[in-house]
């Protein structure tokens, strides 16, 4: 038994390096439907990848050790996190590491090899990139942490595993405070995935780019391998968006029809959520980099109402 | 009192009251006057729905009446009066950001939490279902306060005085169940009254010292001109 659950955890995991391509290239696609044109299919993320993996990894000759070292470090990182968030079913054996800190301690961690990556060579742009990436993430991360915190109070468990169960046991209670989480943290994923309005996935216009900026040095299976750390990490905020504030249809147990349920729940959950992603892209443009600190002001705002709304209005309710 | 009804009410009225604290911090943090009237229209609505919705929960019929007066007069009628003042007054493009928009968020963070210690001995004795919002309505006042200190435009300031104004209808509505139907009318006369006087005011301020913002009024001096 104990041997099985280790196994579904482990496929749990495996599952979201599978599926982050797919996601990508689905918000790909609907944002080309959205732009009259036909687009790439959804699987161009798996041929990129793929392309990259073959391709000959060329390095500046002043890069360092940690340059090399930084794809492998920065994708692992952010593979483990997600391997914490539940996606199809809850109760395993990862629960015990699903905490919020830890999540949040490891996308830091891939945060930060990121940005040493970025200046390691020493271009301009790679320096201008770690910085502006340190800036977001400094403001986001409070935000997110106080939005999932307010989960935390509700649920009396920072653990993810606790607050999904918390959630499905809970009598579909309308309350403020998740509201607010939830905006707050839909705010913080926007920034944190370097999506519109914060930074641009398809930009290579040399001043307005974050992301982009810091892997531009990077060509072969250190881009593969960067790009599918950025799309894992977009998978990892979209399960927790989907899988914490609407955990309904996530499998419970180890049975293939509850596994089964769970895995298409989830998927749908995913593709309505990458398609939303897609339509707020189409409509909003992105804006400039000062006015990025307002932004994540609001979602830390949203996020302090969020835990000022549950303990005013809640708990004495 | 319908007791069945009771929970599903009293959850979607702390969110209506959760939103009207946030669009409290809206009206708060906005550069624009028309973008501060629409938030303000907002909150007029919020309240109406936290009316309707004491009123659906309780016995007060006549909270239907002051409802429907509070979505007349504060979302409609007063929005559209100041919309028309700003236009006329040539201010639809002004925009004015806060300074320092953190410091001031965090301030009004501390109202809240302020108000909410402030309200704690209300709570802990046994009222009606509503009793926790009147910690809210006392935040909503008190950030309308803090707009009337922060804003040096005249236009900006009266929205903080109608915001706060909001708070202590929404105070009055949860705490009490509604204040009897003379004051009410009273008091949204009042409002309909001091929003026309603002704007014959706003056009002598302007006539006077060539701009609304009531800062450069500290500036005036009587000067003493021979005899």
């Amino acid at each position: 038994m104990s041997l099985a659950a280790w196994g579904l955890a482990l496929s749990q995991a495996l599952l979201y390096v599978a599926l982050a391509p797919l996601l990508a290239g689905w918000i790909r696609k609907v944002k080309a439907r959205l732009q009259n044109r036909r687009g790439a299919p959804v699987w161009q993320p798996y041929r990129d990848i793929y392309k990259l993996f073959g391709k000959e990894a060329r390095m500046a000759h002043t890069a360092s050790l940690l340059f090399r070292a930084a794809p492998y470090v920065v994708f692992t990182a952010t593979w483990l996190a997600a391997a914490a968030v539940p996606l199809v079913a809850t109760g395993l054996p990862t629960a015990a590491i699903a905490d919020v800190i830890v999540v949040a301690g490891l996308l830091a961690l891939a945060r930060f090899f990121l940005a040493l990556a970025g200046m390691d060579v020493g271009t301009a742009f790679g320096g201008m990139g770690a910085s502006r990436e340190m800036l977001v993430s400094a403001l986001a991360e409070p935000a997110m942490l106080m939005a999932v915190f307010t989960l935390a109070m509700t649920a009396h468990s920072t653990n993810l595993d606790s607050v999904v169960i918390y959630q499905l046991a809970g009598t579909g209670m309308l309350r403020p405070s998740y509201l607010f989480a939830l905006a707050g943290l839909v705010l913080v994923a926007i920034a944190e995935t370097g999506r519109i309005p914060v930074d641009n996935p398809s930009t290579h216009l040399e001043l307005t780019m974050i992301h982009e900026a810091m892997i531009l040095e990077y060509s072969g299976r250190h881009l593969a391998l960067m790009e599918w750390a950025a799309q894992l990490k977009l998978l990892l905020y979209g399960a927790l968006l989907a899988n914490v504030f609407l955990p309904w249809g996530i499998a419970r147990d180890t049975g293939a029809v509850a596994l089964g349920l769970g895995l298409t729940t989830v998927i749908a959950k995913l593709a309505l959520l990458g398609a939303a992603l897609a339509v707020s892209e189409a409509v909003l443009a992105k804006m400039r980099v000062f006015r990025v600190p307002a932004f994540l002001n609001l979602a830390l705002l949203l996020a302090l109402l969020g835990l000022l709304s549950h303990v005013i209005l809640e708990v004495g309710a | 009192m319908n007791p069945e009804h009771l929970p599903q009410l009293q959850q979607l009225m702390m969110v209506l009251a959760a939103m009207v604290l946030f669009s409290s911090f809206v009206l708060l943090e906005q550069a624009r006057l028309t973008a501060a009237i629409h938030a303000f229209a907002w909150q007029g609505v919020l309240v109406a729905m936290v009316t309707v919705i004491v009123a659906a929960g309780g016995a007060q019929t006549h909270l239907f009446f002051s409802a429907a007066l509070t979505l007349v007069l504060k979302a409609l009628l007063i929005p559209w009066m100041l919309h028309r003042l700003v236009r006329r007054l040539e201010l639809d493009r002004h925009s004015e950001p806060l300074r320092r928009p953190a410091l001031v968020i965090m301030a009004a963070l501390a109202l809240v939490i302020f108000s909410y210690w402030l309200v704690l001995p209300i709570v802990q004795q046994e009222l009606i279902f509503t009793r926790n919002i009147v910690a809210v309505s006392l935040a909503v006042v008190l950030i309308g306060l803090l707009m009337m200190v922060i804003r040096t435009q005249a236009v900006a300031q009266v929205l903080g005085f109608m915001s706060m104004e909001n708070g202590l209808f929404l105070a009055a509505v949860s705490a009490t169940g509604g204040m009897p139907l003379m004051v009410e009318l009273g008091v949204a006369f009042d409002v309909l009254v001091a929003a026309v006087l603002f704007g014959v005011f706003f056009f002598q301020i302007r006539a006077s010292i060539d701009s609304l913002d009531v800062d450069r009024m500290n500036r005036l001096t009587e000067r003493v001109d021979g005899e």
